[in-house]
């Protein structure tokens, strides 16, 4: 009989904490099969966030740098220009990225830092029970947005892939979603593209990933995936927002 | 006096940075430190290593823990707003055991204060300073000479013991100019970097973390850098004295504050009064030992600090209600002149009949 699908050999073997249906144990795996697939094992640093994913070292079997809530993405720029041959991938959540590490975030990928990250939007706080995120959408209910966030209290959901995808010194800037496997298999070929574009030191690379929270979206997995195509993706059209290598000669 | 040089604090600090293998300096500007990023700017340039001004303190703090997870020899400089803004990242560096030197070129304060000499961030610099429960090993040169002496030194120590390590100092020797001798690093043997971050080719894959959720392994690891601190406390007390032999009263003082409380205690001195010095030269840890040693044979100590009254609690711990003490402060970034210090040596003097 022939094998068609296992392991990836940088996954490690260990049950995912994560909740069933979570979109984390997902992404992981992607990540996970890029590395073998493109041979990066011996040179990729993770930079795990303060968020669901900080456990990512106990499942992806390679060099892993926790950082503290936000600042991923100064870890990174510190990692990669001490050590620039290095592939450097920072894993965060929307809090992360988006509110207290908006600024980390922003002038890394305005600086065009050789950095890739891989931007978790689950419109909410996953780790700390399911609080109000920048992502968390008009009307949506969260433990401190119980009416529904209100515009007029609350604010907007923040852009922030927009608003990198508007900087110069960024390379790469797409929105994938994991609601079905086809778009699953495209998130996977963004992050390749993401990664490609790093090792060719072109500049910042952003993979926004619009992933389910079934636990504190209070929704079924499959009721949650639905939800993701339906809601999520109407906010937050996916989208290759910037691709520098279309305009070049480039064959990445 | 043969091979001396004329530089300014913030340059010796810079150059014996460079000389002791610093490869990245990440950094924000604040007063009155910003001739450290200036040097470096252009030092590390023409040196082709890193140099990156951060988008703010947080930002450059945790650049520095990523260079030093990557296993190169790292800084950072700010002056005291920006060092409460390090102090979340110094804890992770802390407790992750990465070497890195901070600098923090004090000024006036609480709050935005101002940006003259001042000693107001001792409690901060001694007692970790960030959350959780940990120490940094805290210098505090006091001539410009010592500013290249213990950088270099300060390097040597982070990587020994795996830990950050801080400068204190003040703008006043940030500023100064003094003749120093630029010697070469000391050739000394380094433990091997075996924990850094550099790919797992062909090896297991490492983790550098400081998430500890199981509570008991969590207190092993608090006991682990305990135990570390002990050998710290051990090993790298320093201190200088001066003209404690025979001294009936012991001004202790450190930095700056040190440097005026020598010219009080040289023109007591010349009044006939029998008054020393001692010069804490690490603030953490604390040079215990030297101060319950000249406790046996002093009547009074002063503890002269430009603040309010911080290190004075470190003395009366080492001397445990053995001899008395008294102290004198000028918060604010006032420098007082050699002469009000020695009125003040003068009255007490007098006062208790010494
Ligand atoms: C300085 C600081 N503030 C707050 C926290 C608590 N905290 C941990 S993760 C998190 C938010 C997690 O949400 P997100 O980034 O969206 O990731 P998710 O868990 O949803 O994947 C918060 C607020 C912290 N660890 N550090
Ligand atoms: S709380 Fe949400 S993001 Fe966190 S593991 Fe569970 S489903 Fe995933």
């Amino acid at each position: 009989m022939k094998k068609i699908y296992s392991r990836p050999k940088c996954l490690k073997d260990a049950i995912f904490h994560y909740c069933p249906g979570c979109g984390h144990s997902i992404i992981h795996r992607l990540v996970a099969e890029l590395i073998d697939e493109m041979d990066l094992r011996g040179k990729i640093i993770c930079i795990p966030p303060a968020g669901c994913a900080v456990l990512a070292y106990n499942y992806l079997d390679i060099d892993m740098c926790e950082s503290a809530h936000g600042r991923g993405c100064a870890v990174a720029t510190g990692f990669k220009r001490a050590q620039p041959d290095k592939l450097v991938l920072t894993y965060q959540g929307d809090g992360d990225m988006a509110a207290i590490g908006t600024a980390e975030t922003i002038h890394a990928a305005n600086r065009g830092e050789r950095i890739t990250s891989i931007f978790v939007n689950n419109a909410v706080y996953g780790m700390t029970g399911g609080q109000m995120a920048p992502t968390t959408i008009l009307g949506q209910k969260t433990t401190t947005s119980p009416f529904g966030r209100r515009e007029a209290f609350e604010g907007y959901p923040l852009m922030i892939t927009d608003l990198i995808a508007t900087m110069k010194g960024a390379a790469f800037v797409a929105r994938n979603s994991l609601a079905t496997p086809a778009k699953i298999k495209a998130t996977k070929k963004s992050i390749k593209k993401a990664f490609e574009v790093q090792e060719a030191g072109l500049g910042y690379s952003l993979v926004e990933v619009l992933s389910p929270c079934p636990t504190n979206w209070k929704l079924s997995p499959i009721e949650s995936f639905k939800y993701l195509e339906e809601i999520m993706e109407k906010e937050y059209p996916l989208k290759i927002f910037k691709d520098i290598t279309k305009n070049k000669d480039s064959n990445i | 006096m043969e091979n001396k040089i004329l530089m300014k604090g913030t340059d010796a600090l810079g150059e014996a940075a460079i000389r002791a293998g610093c490869e990245c300096y990440f950094g924000y500007p604040i007063t009155p430190q910003n001739e450290v990023p200036e040097y470096m700017a252009r030092r590390m340039g023409e040196e082709n290593l890193v140099f990156l001004q951060g988008e703010s303190e947080i930002a450059s703090i945790n650049m520095l823990l990523g260079a030093a997870a990557s296993g190169k020899r790292a800084m950072t400089s700010s002056s005291s707003p920006g060092i409460s803004l390090k102090q979340e990242g110094l804890s992770f560096m802390a407790a992750m055991e990465l070497p890195a030197l901070i600098v923090n070129i004090v000024r006036g304060g609480p709050g935005l204060g101002n940006i003259a000499p001042s000693q107001g961030d001792y409690f901060q610099a001694t007692r970790g300073g960030g959350h959780g429960d940990y120490r940094i090993p805290v210098y505090a040169p006091a001539t410009i000479q010592e500013v290249y002496d213990l950088t270099m030194e300060a390097f040597d120590v982070a990587d020994i013991f795996r830990t950050p390590v801080m400068i204190l100092g003040d703008g006043m020797l940030g500023q100064m100019v003094e003749p120093i001798d630029m010697h070469p690093k000391k050739d000394l043997e380094m433990p091997a970097k075996d924990y850094i971050l550099d790919g797992a080719e062909g090896r297991p894959s490492r983790i550098m973390k400081s998430l500890i959720l199981d509570v008991r392994e969590m207190e092993e690891h608090n006991w682990k850098l305990k135990r570390k601190y002990d050998l710290m406390q051990q090993e790298l007390p320093k201190h200088e004295e001066f003209m404690t032999e025979d001294a009936k009263l012991v001004i202790i003082a450190f930095g700056t504050a040190a440097r005026i409380a020598k010219g009080a205690v040289k023109r007591a001195r010349s009044e006939g009064l029998q008054v020393g010095l001692l010069r804490p030269i690490t603030l953490w840890p604390f040079p215990v030992e030297a101060i319950e040693k000249l406790a046996n044979k002093t009547s009074l100590f002063l503890v002269f600090e430009m603040n309010t009254g911080q290190m004075i609690e470190d003395v009366r711990l080492a001397l445990n209600g053995r001899v008395e003490c008294e102290f004198y402060g000028r918060p604010g970034g006032v420098v007082p002149a050699p002469q009000e210090v020695q009125r003040i040596i003068e009255r007490y003097w007098l006062q208790k009949e010494l």
